[in-house]
């Protein structure tokens, strides 16, 4: 079932390419030593040669450089052992040398793919380069009515541009391409993803077309910050452009830019205003060369990415393709799992992880890294289910405690007096009592109505506050009402 | 004593330094003395810092004393204002620099600085090194110290101050950037050397940059043995230049020792040109004679791409120019035009206002050439041109080991006279370009007077980081040369 624009003439479907700005996680930009913290009070990471001072040149920044490379590598690209920096020049008040140092003409990494999955199927997304660039800096046009200020903190920070195909063909199939590739830099440990801090956004090129023909004219709406955005700018940037064609109109090739407030795409500059960027070699820098050894030893090192981890998950602990997917989105939940399922019930994990944990997580606000349950925690709280010290009601209490206090779940059980009854005399002793105050019940259950067990165990686990063993009231209430 | 201390060469200078026959301070003072008596008539500094050199020369004097001092301990010199000079403004000749002190020194300075040598100030050039006769410096023209009485003429260019200093008895030695020959005309047209070493062996750091794949630092001396001692010194690996070469630097002053006994001369027949002076000929051919006189064996050699390298040259150098100029924008440091308009006017302002024509002319040249629909036709085919030209040499210097050219088409011209035809004076260059385009080390030494008493200096080539055989063959022909001619404006006169 494909995705498709509904017009008066028709269905028309989305062709949709991405070219992600992904900002390189490293301690200095990609040809100054100047740091890359996020946040600082601004202009107090800038060196001379961010602020494009006379004399200063540029010095690559050889773990931008193994940072691209890993990225190559996780995405199963061509990793290209030369490739060269070009100059693109323009004018602008935060481009302090007048120009971006960036890979138009040899990217340091060629063709390579992503595989997303939407609606169960899964598709693979070209891909096309990747290439390493300077980032600008940022203009203040609000601090001050009349003036505008400049922050170069970013000046210089390393980006990686990633270009795919155009091969993406519905909103969804943006956010999935999206949120696969900032799981795979995230695994990597090359860019943390984190679209609030900008520190990764997308151009979004969208065109539309009949089914069958070749593309038509694209847009390119710039500088997208978040998942959600990207998906309503596709869906309204392709419902812009089928109105467009179907009034008579023909789509201009353009920048336009995204209202998220409106919800709209607007004009930003045709092609005939485009900025001509004058690239050539940039001849402060020699041509980027790449030992093959040393690429091998950056891949010897890779983490295992989220489809071999996916895939592992379903073979080693019988998860479902769903479940696996879902654990192994992000790292941090990958590793919580596999702590807590080591030598316990791998299903079982995977269940109070995707579940209560999630939960939890959830109505307070934290994430993985800062989970008030560690995995240590919730294993030892499974080992005591699985020895039957508690039972499966008591342990949603239990978690409950755990994710109040942060305790051990053993030390809750103790404190607590929430240890499960095993002693059949208390067992036998509270059926009693359940049976000679529901007489009426009795003979119906007698009587042929046995669904009313269910209601006989609710009566007997509430009377013992929740901790009887499951198994034995079962069984003694079965032999006591038979008899 | 003051006008004896203005003549000496570096080597004889260190000598007597370290025999204490004068200090570093008397030495210094004498230029500093110099300066004042002769730059007015000159201008061939932009920025004298006549403290600074005294306070360097009694630090020098104090090492001096304590026996550590470097290889140029006291050793004052001119640095061309293209070089960025801690606490001390630099400017490249240009108003847009304003009142720019950088806080940073240039590599080559600081190597110069590391090894004692005192500052006396930032020497006059053509505004961000563009120019063939130092005319188009927001400073004013420099006056070539061989101008007869009552006519000003041109010491060439860009680094037309730095020679002019050094000729005139000023300094000891400078600082120079080649471009397109920026150190070899002027140092031609001036009657001292002057030697450009290969791409990559001084670093560029900290060097108002023009066209970064064509700039070279390098130095001036009033003798070949002071050019490679100047140059031992501000040559080396620079990690903050990713382009220089980690190379050693080899002993260049031993090299001026070698002789050429054995060596083989290559004459270029594509540098004989049309219409040039028949005493420039003259003294190509008594070049060769020298050189055949010393052991060496002459060899026609042909460069067959040389004729198109002056337009290659006028197409690569403007268009890394065009990049290189856009930090002008009098957004963070420099001259700021003062509009109340836009972003644009601001930009518009500040560079119509900082830029003077002559940087004006090749920011539009360049960025013309590099915009869409141009790039192939002339910035693709210019860089193929360039390495036909490097492969001229290579082949050249499969069969000799350097080449003997004339460095320039003529001898020095007056002021005015070319400056309202930038295309003849772009000729001015026409024997300097290639070697900057292969980026081989090339020389030029001072080896004759034309018939007005002018000097003419001819041009070794050599190959790759074998400036050592450039210097043997520029110290051979000085030798023979024996050329002792003096300014008529000079130091103690």
């Amino acid at each position: 079932m494909s995705y498709t624009v509904a017009g008066a003439e028709g269905e028309w479907e989305i062709v949709c390419g991405l070219e992600v700005h992904a900002q390189v996680t490293s301690q200095a930009k990609l040809f100054s030593g100047a740091s890359t913290e996020f946040g600082a009070e601004p202009n107090s990471q800038v060196s001379f040669v961010d602020a494009g001072f006379p004399g200063m040149l540029p010095v690559i920044n050889a773990e931008c450089v193994a940072q691209a490379v890993r990225t190559g590598l996780g995405l199963d690209a061509q990793i290209n052992l030369v490739s060269k920096f070009d100059r693109k020049n323009y004018f602008y008040a935060d481009l302090p040398q007048g120009y971006q140092i960036s890979q138009l003409y040899h990217p340091i990494v060629g063709a390579g793919h992503v595989e997303i999955e939407v609606e169960g199927e899964t598709r693979r997304i070209g891909v096309t380069r990747l290439h390493l660039e300077q980032d600008a800096g940022k203009s203040l046009h609000d601090q001050d009515p009349s003036r505008s200020f400049i922050d170069l903190n970013r000046s210089g920070v390393a980006l990686m541009e990633i270009v795919s195909e155009p091969d993406i063909r519905s909103p969804e199939e943006a956010g999935a391409y999206l949120r696969k590739l900032r799981s795979i830099l995230r695994y990597l440990g090359t860019c943390d993803g984190n679209m609030e801090e900008g520190s990764m956004r997308a151009d979004v090129n969208v065109s539309v077309r009949k089914h069958g023909e070749p593309f038509r004219t694209r847009c390119e709406v710039k500088n997208v910050n978040s998942i959600r955005y990207v998906m309503h700018a596709v869906e309204v940037e392709a419902r812009r452009q089928v109105d467009v064609w179907e009034s008579g109109g023909e789509v201009r090739q353009e920048t336009r830019l995204y209202d998220n407030v409106r919800g709209e795409t607007r004009s930003m500059r045709s092609k005939e205003n485009a900025h001509d960027y004058r690239y050539f070699p940039d001849p402060d820098l020699l041509p980027l060369v790449l030992e093959e050894a040393w690429v091998a030893e950056l891949k010897t090192h890779l983490p295992e990415l989220p489809d071999a981890k996916r895939a592992r998950f379903v073979s080693q602990y019988g998860l479902s393709p769903y479940d696996a997917a879902v654990l192994v989105a992000e790292q941090a939940t990958a590793v919580f799992f596999e702590s807590v399922a080591h030598g316990r019930d791998a299903k079982a994990a995977a269940n109070w992880v995707m579940g209560d944990l999630f939960g939890a997580l959830n109505r307070t606000g934290r994430t993985i890294e800062d989970s008030p349950v560690s995995a240590a925690a919730l294993g030892e709280m499974l080992d005591l289910m699985a020895d039957n010290t508690i039972n499966g009601r008591i342990a949603k209490d239990v978690f409950e405690a755990m994710v109040e206090t942060g305790d051990m779940p053993g030390a809750i059980v103790e404190a607590r007096g929430l240890r499960q009854v095993t002693d059949t005399g208390a067992i036998d002793a509270a059926i009693e009592a359940v049976i000679a105050a529901n007489g009426d019940k009795v003979e119906q259950y007698r009587g042929g109505k046995e669904k009313l067990f269910g209601f006989f165990v609710g009566q007997v686990m509430k009377a013992m506050a929740g901790k009887g063993n499951p198994a034995l009231v079962n069984e003694a209430l079965k032999t006591r009402l038979a008899a | 004593m003051t006008s004896s201390l203005t003549e000496l060469s570096i080597a004889a200078a260190s000598e007597a330094l370290r025999a204490r026959k004068f200090s570093a301070r008397e030495l210094t003072q004498a230029h500093v003395d110099a300066i004042a008596a002769l730059d007015s008539q000159l201008n061939a500094f932009i920025t004298q810092t006549p403290e600074l050199a005294l306070a360097g020369a009694d630090q020098a004097d104090a090492a001096l004393s304590r026996g550590d001092a470097g290889k140029l301990a006291g050793i004052p010199l001119g640095i061309k204002d293209l070089f960025c000079t801690t606490g001390v403004r630099t400017t490249a000749a240009s108003r847009i620099l304003g009142h720019f002190v950088p806080p940073y020194e240039s590599t080559v300075t600081a190597n110069l600085l590391r090894d004692g040598a005192v500052f006396l100030g930032k020497t006059n050039l053509d505004e961000f090194a563009m120019g063939s006769s130092n005319e188009s410096s927001a400073f004013g023209p420099v006056t070539n110290p061989w101008s007869p009485p009552g006519k000003a003429l041109v010491p060439g260019g860009s680094s037309g101050g730095s020679a002019a200093a050094v000729s005139a008895g000023l300094a000891m030695g400078a600082t120079g950037t080649d471009t397109g020959g920026s150190i070899r005309q002027p140092a031609s047209l001036c009657g001292i050397a002057g030697m450009k070493p290969t791409y990559g062996r001084c670093s560029r750091y900290g060097v108002v940059a023009f066209a970064s794949s064509l700039d070279h630092p390098g130095p001036f001396g009033r003798s070949v043995a002071d050019c490679a001692t100047l140059l031992g010194s501000m040559a080396g690996f620079d990690p903050k230049d990713s382009t220089s070469a980690d190379r050693a630097v080899p002993d260049f002053a031993a090299a001026c020792a070698r002789g050429v006994k054995g060596l083989r001369i290559g004459v270029p027949r594509e540098y004989r040109q049309d219409g040039m002076a028949q005493e420039i000929d003259a003294l190509w051919e008594q070049g060769l004679a020298w050189l055949r006189d010393a052991g060496a064996t002459v060899v026609d050699v042909s460069l067959p791409h040389t004729k198109y390298g002056l337009a290659a040259y006028y197409i690569v150098a403007p268009a890394e120019a065009s990049s290189n100029l856009a930090r002008y924008d009098g957004v963070r440091f420099g001259l700021r035009g003062q509009t109340n308009g836009d972003l644009d006017d601001l930009y518009e302002l500040t560079r119509a206002e900082g830029f003077g024509e002559e940087v004006q002319r090749r920011i539009l040249i360049g960025t013309y050439v590099l915009s869409a629909g141009y790039y192939d036709a002339y910035y693709t085919r210019a860089q193929k041109v360039r390495a036909l030209i490097l492969r001229d040499f290579t082949e050249a210097f499969g069969q000799v080991d350097a080449l003997l050219t004339p460095t320039t088409p003529n001898a020095a011209f007056a002021q005015g006279e070319k400056v309202d035809d930038p295309v003849t004076m772009y000729l001015n260059d026409v024997f300097t370009v290639p070697a900057d385009l292969a980026g081989i080390p090339a020389m030029s030494v001072p080896a004759g007077l034309d018939g007005a008493g002018l000097p003419l200096g001819l041009q070794v080539m050599g190959r790759p980081f074998d400036e050592e055989t450039v210097f043997a063959v520029g110290a051979a022909i000085e030798k023979s040369a024996g050329f002792t001619a003096r300014p008529r404006l000079r130091a103690g006169v």
